[in-house]
């Protein structure tokens, strides 16, 4: 009686050995590190890595191990003072096209991240930062799209010669026809312009009114744009800080969450969170030399001397055909099954565009992108702002066609393609965003918190081993076996999910332990009722089991739905807090009834017993 | 060593009148604390600015109101946190404070006045929340608490029965309640982690009770003696040693968080040495009380069978 077959029990070690496994990292605790990235937010691949960590060997820059993490270098170090010195050699030499960023990394040996293993993410209110939850202002996003169909409309008739009065009223274009003759013709053009939109046509005084308003489904469409947009947005400016792990996820319908662990200064995150970034198209000066220009150090009348981002030089026409507000959309596409940037423009770009491109067929046209960056300065001797701006030009390319509002951009490989819509649509916000929260936590109060949870946490898992040893004996050895595979197996599950663990997380894994142990009091308790009803041993371990597994999967279940209802409703710390519940009920479940049971059945299965240790 | 050598014979129910009476009025104070001194709401509900910040010695805080005062903050709330040198600002939200660079720049001009008073002085934490996300956690918060309690009634009627169902879900609304009562009536500051704390103690009150009910429905099945107070009296004696003893060892661990675990687990660990003890309590009485008041008995418990034709013809 109470035996295991052998492959149940050897499957049982092999998930308690796996879960110390991917928990091991965790033991290991974190060194100073220096991460770096490409400045425009792109990836590191294996060759761009090779070629930083030669550069820094040639610089005669000393590192500790590196190692890929996401696509950005990471440089860990033994102390502080290694970790500065080398960070400002590493500035100094690979120079203003990569983001150089003082972090801390986890000490997990290398064979272990090899393996693919990394400890828990800390949140932030355990290793400090910023968090801010922007709120996206949809009805300016709405606006926004309301009056360039108000543009759209108007241009549209003037172009079919009808007369009207277009205007804008709330959230509906109100267009006036006075000559109901036109009013079908007018129908039908703005109908078929953007045959989504939802038209209503009315009579008054003789003339004819067509109100003009979105679908829902096109003010979902729209608002759904407007986040995503902005989300994209804010995640590029936020690589820009050279922030490691930093968040930047939509929450809920209109807000966006953006968390950047380790910076201290929110004022200097918002500002490049509030950066702007504009696009520029510009002809080339095709008929000079811009090498020559470069070492000249003067650029021909009428041009500008800019570089690439391979810094090679190119010479630019001063006037400047389109700039960025007048772009509406772009997105990467295939033309002829070679890669493309699909650009959408407003009807005045579209104009200017028409125009150009008709005189200037078959010449290099150039994508210029300015960004302006607030920067401190010290200037007699006061600390003072002053915007910069950045200019590099991403694209040329020649113009094959007559074109307007829509128009490719070709010449480009797949990647390149697909950097450049995200660089043109990231340009700017889609719609204005407020901050609605900020929270600033300082790394003392981090470690802080992470001592004293972890001391308490410490503390209480003592005193109940204690206790459930002296109270159940043996078999309240048993139970502490269950109850620490509990901690490792939780600890493992939330390595492998990289979930963040927050201060109610910690919380969480307290209320665990007292589930871990209900459980294992429930099996004991019944064992000792079973004896006490004079069953023999054997029979009593059996019984015990059974009936106490019938009640613990009923009690956990219930706290199972209290902490998926909490996760499905919660944000923050309290969805921190309710994986850590559900995942600690789950493995609670596991260890007592599994592996409590496999051990018990180890040691005293299959046995005469005239007694019980319990 | 084993502390309950004999299955206790406590007749519980016969005082069911009486203590149910007792849980009543408690319930019903705590509900008019709540009405009518409402909570004492953390920056997570109210909105506003709150600064915690770190002395070299200990802070004086009537100075620090003072300064802060002068410094053109007169509605500072200002109070130590945890340690001495430790001290917690709190500032109401103010107009226009959806304005994106509000919090951010109110945060350091508060910081200025007191670095200006004191340079040594280190920011330990940082917090600015608008009105609208107050707003939108209160409404989650009650939300989430309905939808929970709803889901645990479904889920005992489907697994024993409605008049289970209907203790259960008494039981913890009434441990939910008292406790957010404690925290109004001692003004204790209510904050999310309080909330979360409120929400797991949902699940562990539940817990216990569905313990005690499983034993109940074991008990009228397998016996077809005496009546339902007997049988009800006998399940909570004979689960009496395991309910005591699992509450208290969470207890040691909760007490453990709230001695060592820092003053931002505090609420945290208040809310659930409360909430355990009377989840404990309500488990063996509030919820076997109403299941009792509402007449349970064993037919409601049995197996469904099939109905017999009874002939009642001569």
């Amino acid at each position: 009686m109470n035996q295991n077959p052998w492959w149940k029990s050897a499957l049982v070690a092999a998930v308690l050995l796996g879960a110390f496994l991917v928990a091991l990292p965790n033991v290991f605790g974190e060194a100073p590190a220096v991460q770096i990235s490409p400045q425009s937010g792109a990836r590191l691949d294996q060759g761009g890595m090779e070629e930083v960590k030669r550069s820094l060997e040639t610089a005669g820059v000393a590192f500790g191990s590196a190692y890929d993490d996401n696509g950005r270098l990471m440089l860990r170090f033994d102390s502080v003072e290694e970790q500065l010195r080398a960070a400002d050699r590493i500035r100094e030499s690979l120079g203003q096209s990569y983001v150089v960023a003082l972090t801390l990394a986890p000490r997990t040996p290398g064979w272990l991240t090899a393996l693919g293993l990394r400890p828990m993410s800390l949140g932030l209110d355990l290793r400090g930062g910023v968090h801010f939850l922007f709120q996206v202002d949809m009805q300016a996003a709405l606006q926004q799209r309301v009056d360039r169909y108000a543009t759209d409309f108007a241009k549209l008739l003037r172009d079919n010669r009808i007369r009207r009065d277009v205007r804008v009223d709330g959230n509906v274009v109100r267009i006036e026809i006075p000559d109901p003759k036109d009013a079908d013709r007018a129908e039908k053009l703005i109908r078929d312009s953007d045959p989504q939109i939802g038209l209503e046509r009315r009579n008054e005084d003789g003339a004819v009114i067509l109100l003009a308003r979105m679908t829902e489904q096109q003010i979902r469409e729209r608002q759904d744009f407007a986040i995503e947009q902005n989300t994209v947005t804010l995640r590029n400016r936020v690589n820009e800080l050279g922030v490691s792990e930093p968040v930047v996820q939509r929450q809920g319908l209109d807000r966006i969450v953006v968390q950047l662990p380790g910076v201290q200064d929110p004022a200097q995150a918002e500002r490049v969170l509030g950066a702007t970034a504009t696009l520029e198209f510009r002809l080339v000066c095709a008929d000079a030399n811009p090498v020559e220009a470069k070492r000249k150090g003067r650029a021909p009348i009428g041009c500008e001397l800019h570089q690439d981002r391979q810094g090679n030089p190119v010479l630019l026409q001063r006037r400047t055909i389109v700039t960025g507000d007048q772009l509406i959309d772009a997105a990467q596409a295939f033309d002829q099954g070679m890669p493309a940037v699909s650009v959408r423009l407003d009807s005045q770009g579209g104009r200017e565009m028409l125009d150009v491109t008709k005189k200037n067929l078959n010449k290099p046209m150039a994508v210029l992108f300015v960004e302006t960056k607030r920067e401190r300065v010290e200037r007699d001797g006061q600390v003072i702002e002053v915007p910069r701006e950045e200019r590099e030009v991403i694209n040329v390319a020649t113009i094959r066609g007559i074109f307007s509002n829509n128009f490719q951009i070709t010449g480009l490989d797949v990647t390149e393609a697909r950097d450049l819509a995200l660089l043109l649509r990231a340009g700017a916000l889609a719609a204005p965003v407020y901050k609605v929260e900020e929270r600033t936590i300082g790394p003392s109060l981090g470690q802080d918190n992470i001592d004293k949870g972890m001391q308490a946490l410490v503390l209480g898992l003592v005193l109940v081993v204690l206790f459930m040893g002296v109270y159940y004996k043996a078999f309240g050895l048993v139970a502490n076996v269950a109850l620490i595979a509990n901690v490792v197996l939780l600890v493992a599950l939330l390595s492998m999910l990289q979930a963040s663990l927050t201060l109610p997380g910690i919380a969480g894994v307290v209320l665990t332990v007292g589930m871990a142990v209900d459980a294992n009091v429930l099996i004991n308790e019944r064992i000792r009722e079973e004896l006490r009803n004079g069953n023999s041993p054997q029979a009593s371990i059996h019984a015990g089991y059974d009936k106490a597994i019938a009640t613990i999967a009923d009690s956990n279940l219930t706290t199972l739905i209290a902490g998926i209802v909490l996760f499905a409703f919660g944000t923050g710390p309290i969805k921190g807090f309710a994986i850590v519940l559900c995942l600690g009920i789950l493995t609670s479940m596991f260890t007592a009834v599994v592996v409590s049971r496999t051990l018990v059945n180890a040691i005293w299965g299959g046995r005469r017993l005239t007694r019980l240790p319990v | 060593m084993e502390l309950f050598k004999k299955v206790s014979r406590f007749r519980f129910m016969h005082y069911a009148r009486f203590i149910s009476g007792l849980s009543i009025v408690l319930t019903a104070i705590s509900i008019g604390s709540l009405a009518v001194r409402g909570l004492n709401f953390g920056i997570d509900f109210t909105g506003g600015l709150l600064l915690e910040v770190g002395f070299e010695r200990p802070a004086d805080l009537s100075a620090l109101r003072q300064q802060l005062g002068d410094g053109g903050y007169p509605d500072a709330q200002v109070q130590n946190f945890g340690t001495a040198k430790d001290v917690l600002i709190r500032l109401p939200p103010q107009e226009g404070d959806a304005d994106p660079s509000a919090g951010g720049k109110l945060g350091q001009q508060v910081l200025a006045v007191l670095q200006a008073a004191d340079p040594q002085v280190v920011l330990r934490r940082v917090e600015f929340v608008g009105p609208q996300v107050g707003e939108d956690l209160t409404t989650q918060g009650i939300l989430s608490v309905l939808a929970a309690l709803v889901l645990i009634l479904i889920y005992v009627m489907f697994r024993f029965q409605w008049k289970f169902a209907l203790g259960a879900v008494a039981s913890t609304a009434h441990d939910a309640i008292v406790t957010a009562g404690i925290f109004s009536i001692f003004w204790i500051p209510f904050d999310l982690t309080v909330v979360a704390a409120i929400l797991a103690l949902v699940g562990y009150s539940l817990n216990d009770t569905v313990v005690v009910f499983d034993r109940i429905r074991d008990n009228f099945r397998s016996t077809r003696r005496g009546t339902p107070e007997e049988v009800i009296d006998r399940s909570i004696n004979e689960t009496l040693s395991r309910t005591l003893i699992t509450s208290g060892v969470t207890l040691l661990v909760v007490v453990a968080l709230l001695i060592f675990g820092g003053e931002t687990l505090h609420g945290f660990s208040t809310a659930l040495a409360f909430g355990i003890t009377f989840g404990t309590y309500s488990s063996i009485y509030v919820a076997t009380a109403l299941a009792y008041f509402l007449k349970v008995s064993p037919a409601d418990l049995m197996p469904v069978k099939k109905q017999e034709q009874v002939d009642d013809l001569p």
